[in-house]
């Protein structure tokens, strides 16, 4: 994109333009109390050489580390092609355009990748995209309330088992709009949800019911019956899954005998790096029958006066530059660049190479659990069948001996005291196609030497 | 110019309301406000034995060039909605007096009636509102 500077005497122009006098008077409009004087904490500005090095030396803090921890966001190998595409002028944007049909590669692009989510999670429809897989759980717990016409309860039931922090963003977004979400405890034993915990919701008005596959530990609950249990009861499914996982196990739309309502997830694990927690992408699906009730953009395909093929935005009624206040969602883009990185990474995989990218993950969190489970005072936490991560329980707190394994350049997984006291000292551990046997063998050895260190403290 | 049926009643914001004689009313969008939104494309309509106020929003329709609540002309119980419009909503555009009613109620008090518009008063409106 072109560098377009402003001289004084340009800005002075644009003013006189449309009659202002200053700048200043065009904020005019925010009275002087609501205005912040001041911006503690901010500091003062740098120039671009001083913020040059400062960034430098952030970066090398970081280091290289040996990363284990999964909990949401995944490393997984990103072919060079995939950024370099990305960053090209032409895809190069964080948005869709203002004059969304000007630029018809970007609406293909976003078409393609409609497709390919819609695919990939067995749902008939897919958006251009949300902002990460949190708030993706968030908008589709508010499509439910507008989707779900026989309840009128706003009460969406969400097992423990999803991650935490989706939980806490969709009860921050959505809770002040009237939604109610109640927590599903998990079977201590298999680290998952079972039909049984949902019993004493039998004959109340529930509008959905989320379940994450696989779930916050990695295991895989029994979505089949769950959902199941949901249709039954007129109780809307929202599936919240990995990516990648999709290559390997059944898509939502295939659960139970209905399929999943509304599929929603982070898209990180497409072609995305890990990067201090963001940005990522989300992404949403849905049946036919909800469509209006999607949040987002949607991109269409269609024919032009001359019967050529064009992509043009759809279904904008449900948008907010359309239906103002009753719009279906405040979101009116999309994470258009990383959708870009995802839908370039899918292409260059394809089902075939993310199936292997899965199946070797899986494998390398199966050699992990094997070598660390061998340590004295470490044990698998559940018997469950998992995808690329499980938890382990440890006989004495999590925090030090993670700490220790930091020093030696290996971050060794999720301490999962926080947020799941119950189960005791508890790390969440992951390995994707990343690892190598030298680097779990590696991480096997310094756990037992931490741990070693630790109880002889 | 648009049609106004002269057996019918009027509402400000566009709905026609016709007194059945069952002691229910049906409910739809007038020509002129069909005419206004263009080609629909879908239609959401209440649920039977929903509780509407009067002036509460109880029905969607959406054109291809926009989208607008359908405000109830009186408060009542929704006895049906048009179940032909989810599949063909074209059907308030070719008819919008007949095939193309969007629901039924029994209103809570039918005296309430007499307050709506006449057919001579939503003309005028009309003119006023330049269609």
């Amino acid at each position: 994109m072109a560098f377009i500077p402003h001289t004084e005497q340009d800005v002075a122009e644009m003013l006189a333009a449309i009659g202002v006098s200053s700048i200043e008077q065009l904020f005019d409009e925010i009275p002087q109390n609501l205005r912040v004087k001041s911006l503690a904490g901010i500091p003062t500005a740098m120039n671009e050489m001083e913020i040059g090095r400062l960034m430098t030396a952030r970066a090398k803090a970081d280091g290289r580390p040996l990363c284990f921890i999964g909990a949401g966001a995944y490393e997984h190998h990103i072919p060079a092609a995939v950024w370099a595409i990305t960053t090209r002028g032409e895809f190069y944007s964080a948005y869709t355009p203002y004059q969304a049909e000007a630029s018809q590669g970007t609406l293909q692009l976003l078409y393609e990748y409609q497709t390919m989510i819609a695919s990939l999670t067995g749902m008939q429809v897919s958006n251009a995209s949300l902002y990460d897989g949190a708030s993706a759980v968030a908008e589709a717990s508010l499509m439910a309330v507008r989707a779900n016409r026989k309840s009128k309860s706003q009460r969406i039931l969400v097992p423990t088992t999803v991650h935490p922090h989706y939980r806490k963003v969709a009860a921050a977004t959505a809770g002040n709009q009237g939604l109610r979400f109640e927590e599903v405890p998990y079977a201590p034993a298999e680290g998952r949800t079972l039909v049984d915990a949902l019993a004493k919701y039998d004959g109340q008005d529930i509008t959905a019911l989320v379940i994450q596959q696989p779930n916050f530990f990695g295991a895989l609950e029994d979505v089949d019956a769950l959902t199941d249990w949901a249709t039954a009861r007129n109780i809307l499914v929202i599936a919240v899954v990995n990516p990648t996982s999709l290559a390997l196990l059944k898509p939502p739309g295939e659960w139970g005998a209905h399929g999943a309502d509304i599929a929603v997830g982070d898209g990180q694990p497409l072609g995305v790096p890990l990067s201090s927690g963001g940005p990522y992408f989300g992404f949403i699906g849905t049946r036919m029958d909800y469509v209006r009730q999607m949040p987002g953009r949607i991109v269409g395909r269609t024919i032009d006066l001359n019967g050529n093929e064009g992509f043009t935005l759809t279904l904008q009624a449900r948008e907010q530059h359309i239906r103002r206040a009753k719009a279906t969602s405040n979101i009116c883009t999309n994470q258009g660049l990383l959708v870009t990185a995802a839908t370039i990474y899918m292409s260059i995989m394809g089902p075939q190479g993310l199936e292997r990218v899965a199946t070797a993950s899986h494998a390398k969190t199966r050699e992990l659990v094997t070598a660390l489970a061998r340590i004295n005072g470490v044990r698998p936490a559940f018997a469950t069948p998992c995808f690329h991560e499980a938890v382990l329980l440890l006989d004495r707190p999590v925090a030090p001996v993670l700490k220790s394994l930091e020093s030696k350049g290996i971050i060794g997984g999720f301490d999962l005291a926080e947020h799941y006291p119950e189960l005791g000292p508890a790390l969440l551990v992951c390995a994707t196609e990343t690892k190598t046997s030298e680097d779990i063998a590696s991480y096997a050895q310094a756990l037992g030497e931490a741990m070693k260190a630790a109880r002889a403290a | 110019m648009s049609n106004v049926p002269a057996d019918l009643k009027y509402t400000r914001t566009h709905e026609w309301v016709r007194n059945l004689k069952d002691g229910t009313v049906e409910i739809g969008i007038t020509d002129h406000a069909q005419h206004s939104l263009g080609d629909l494309v879908f239609v959401e309509v209440p649920e039977t034995g929903r509780q509407v106020g009067a002036g509460e929003p109880c029905a969607v329709v959406e054109s291809v060039k926009a989208a607008s609540d359908v405000y109830s002309p009186v408060a009542g119980e929704v006895t049906a909605g048009n179940p032909e419009l989810a599949a063909t909503p074209e059907l308030i555009n070719q008819d919008p007096f007949g095939a193309g009613w969007l629901m039924r109620l029994r209103p809570v008090n039918a005296a309430m009636l007499s307050e709506l518009m006449s057919p001579t008063e939503y003309e005028a409106l009309l003119k006023v509102e330049g269609a």
